[in-house]
């Protein structure tokens, strides 16, 4: 049913979003499908690596990792942003029509106050795109 | 997939770069705190300390404040009139740096790596580095700064040289003639090269270390050639701390000066008395400029601060434009020429450091610029370094350097040409001598000036938005930078942050227009130019190596 399962992670809060991962990983073998690790990164230099293009490399080496370690196919994409605390929701909706994918899987929150004020990012792409998402909690 | 706000997929590797091995990680110093619902991610101690300090010297300036006004007051300008000559020789350092730097072959390096590709497009970019840097002071100053020079009565004219108006009379017209030009160049001396070379080496250092080095994009950053791994103790803190406390003083100070010149100005354009006193009416604005800064930050730097830059220079463009049009076209045009002419033969004299006798002039008008254009090198120098990613050197201090300098001179030529030909005209008549000379009421200088042109109503509130306009321009990309500085360097910190940032100024300028003690802080944010002065000509050498070890 599903062909490319995209999956929003960020390298630097891995420990929050194995569960995602793995929900990720067992609807991609059911399914047939590929895994798309997506990751919207900052332009200057992060925890995580000095430019962006050693991020992409550190993301792909994830990726290949996870395949791995699930037995799946699995692709790595990044983009960087110039303000990505802002531009994050924007940018994982670009990133759904870049690679194609008709699922979103993603680690969510519980809902608290601060949601009143900025919506939680899979609440934005559910919105935004007609990709089928999926929380994990 | 077309734009060119960075929603591309990452290019391949971005070309060769001489990355700076450090097991300094960004954010390891980081604290993520849970204030209520909000989870925040801040260096410490740098967030802590520096929002301590602020609440600290806003509280006692405002229990003390008759003992800290003049103490701040003397201290600033103890250290214009001592220390004069270094920040001249200082200012001349950076521009010859620059200089160098755009002929040399370092100019081919370029910032991002050898094949990255520009974040945003020549305008964009030009827009929000201008309105960053500079704006607010072109409304205030354009028409003030070359009218006082042309006929004060208080002995700091450029070069001690014959004023065009004395007690009232004008000279005869060969010293008119050569008034107008010292008081063109001398203003455009303080709004030319120098000042943008102050602000393109610090930029240009920052966007270096941080692009090319992958050092996290805090000030700190340009001294790892200097200080080594002990940047990321100390030394780093204070540098960080006092980039900090310069940066939010300098925004805030202004913000609540710039509030009540607002408030004179709408006074003025639509006949209210009072409004320049009125509290009321400056704090509503300290909240409007707040608020739309607010919202520029919550819509991101592509969204918010960019439009907002564009926004603003266009409606600077309009009003220039109209000046023009409506102004005497082409002697405008001739003057033009004429004033660049004169900033460059007067620029060996107008910058010398030693064996002057304009003391009001060069202590008490450049140095004081140089100390403040300085005292703001961090907050601007680090915002543009964020925007300038995939320039190469050249590119970079053309753009930083030298266009700036042709449009500050071609402003200052229309503002305040237009405002000499006026007092020329209509001698002690003129609105321009009367809010400059006869009663110094500078905030209404450049209204004064517009009252005297057609459509004065519509250019003067044209005034009235460009000024709001470019506080928010500069209050929005403060608060980024601020937030970046005490979040590490961290350009993805959670946004409660930045709206922090954002209303903790606005409230620092609320709370020290109504207790008082403005002007003092103003003077403590601008007194950080000494020390910064020392840190930019370390810089200056900082930049010089990590270019060298750069591929070309």
């Amino acid at each position: 049913m599903y062909r490319s399962i995209m999956v929003p992670v960020d390298l630097a809060h891995l420990p929050q979003i194995a569960g995602a991962i793995d929900v990720a990983g067992d609807l991609a073998r059911h399914y047939g499908a590929t895994l798309i690790f997506v990751s919207i990164t900052a332009e200057t230099p992060t925890s995580i690596a000095h430019t962006p293009s050693e991020f992409q490399e550190k993301l792909s080496a994830f990726a290949e990792e996870q395949a791995a370690r699930m037995g799946i196919s699995a692709a790595a994409k990044s983009y960087a942003s110039t303000d990505p605390s802002i531009d994050i929701d924007e940018k994982l909706v670009h990133a759904i029509h870049d690679t194609g994918a008709d699922l979103v899987v993603m680690a969510s929150h519980k809902p608290g106050l601060v949601d009143y004020f900025w919506a939680a990012h899979g609440a934005h792409l559910a919105a935004h795109t007609d990709t089928s998402v999926f929380l994990v909690r | 997939m077309s734009d060119s706000n960075g929603t591309e997929p990452i290019p391949e590797p971005e070309g060769a770069a001489n990355v700076i091995e450090t097991d300094y990680e960004v954010g390891q110093d980081n604290i993520t705190p849970k204030i209520g619902p909000f989870g925040l991610d801040i260096h410490n101690p740098v967030f802590v300390v520096s929002g301590l300090v602020v609440v600290a010297f806003v509280i006692v300036t405002l229990a003390f404040q008759n003992q800290i006004g003049p103490m701040f007051g003397d201290l600033r300008t103890f250290l214009t009139s001592s220390f004069d000559w270094f920040f001249l020789i200082a200012g001349n350092i950076f521009v010859l740096v620059c200089l160098a730097l755009l002929v040399s072959p370092l100019g081919k390096v370029r910032i991002g790596g050898a094949d990255a590709t520009p974040d945003y497009s020549y305008v964009g970019w030009f827009a929000m580095l201008f309105a960053a840097g500079m704006g607010i002071g072109l409304m205030f100053f354009g028409v003030l700064e070359p009218a006082y020079y042309f006929a004060t009565p208080w002995g700091d004219q450029p070069l001690g040289r014959d004023l065009g108006i004395v007690d009232g009379e004008l000279a005869d017209a060969a010293t008119v003639e050569a008034a107008r030009l010292t008081a063109m160049a001398g203003t455009i001396y303080h709004w030319g090269l120098h000042p943008w070379a102050i602000y393109a080496v610090v930029a240009l250092a920052l966007a270096l270390f941080t692009y090319n080095k992958g050092l996290p994009l805090t000030v700190r950053s340009i001294f790892y050639p200097i200080f080594g791994e002990r940047i990321w103790g100390w030394p780093g803190h204070v540098i960080d701390i006092l980039a900090v406390f310069a940066t939010l003083f300098g925004l805030a100070t202004s913000l609540g000066l710039g509030a009540q010149q607002a408030a004179a100005g709408i006074g003025f354009v639509f006949g209210i008395d009072g409004l320049s006193d009125s509290m009321t009416v400056a704090v509503v604005l300290i909240a409007i400029i707040t608020s739309m800064a607010l919202i520029s930050v919550l819509r991101g730097l592509d969204g918010g601060v960019k439009r907002l830059s564009e926004l603003n220079m266009i409606l600077a463009i309009v009003l220039l434009l109209f000046m023009i049009l409506v102004g005497p076209t082409m002697t405008l045009v001739s003057q033009f020429f004429g004033n660049v002419g004169a900033y460059f033969s007067e620029m060996v004299a107008l910058s010398n450091p030693v064996g002057r006798d304009d003391d009001g002039f060069r202590q008490g008008w450049t140095a004081f610029y140089w100390a403040w254009w300085i005292s703001w090198s961090p907050f601007v120098g680090m915002f543009i370094a964020r925007v300038s990613r995939g320039r190469t050197v050249r590119e970079f201090i053309t753009c930083v350097l030298l266009i700036p300098t042709i449009v500050s001179a071609i402003w200052m030529t229309t503002f305040g040409g237009i405002a000499i030909d006026q007092m020329i005209d209509r001698v002690t008549e003129s609105a321009v001598y009367g809010y400059v000379i006869e009663d110094y009421v500078p905030e209404l200088s450049l209204f004064g000036m517009l009252s005297e042109l057609p459509l004065a109503s519509i250019t003067s509130v044209i005034g009235i938005v460009l000024v709001i306009v470019f506080f928010v321009t500069s209050s929005d990309s403060g608060s980024l930078v601020i937030d970046t500085i005490t979040a590490g360097g961290k350009i993805d910190a959670p946004v409660s942050q930045r709206v922090f940032w954002v209303v903790f100024e606005g409230l620092v300028a609320a709370a020290l227009l109504l207790g008082g003690g403005l002007a003092a802080l103003q003077a403590a944010s601008v007194s950080t130019g000494l020390p910064f002065a020392i840190v930019l000509l370390l810089a200056c050498y900082a930049l010089i190596r990590g270019l060298i070890s750069e591929p070309r």
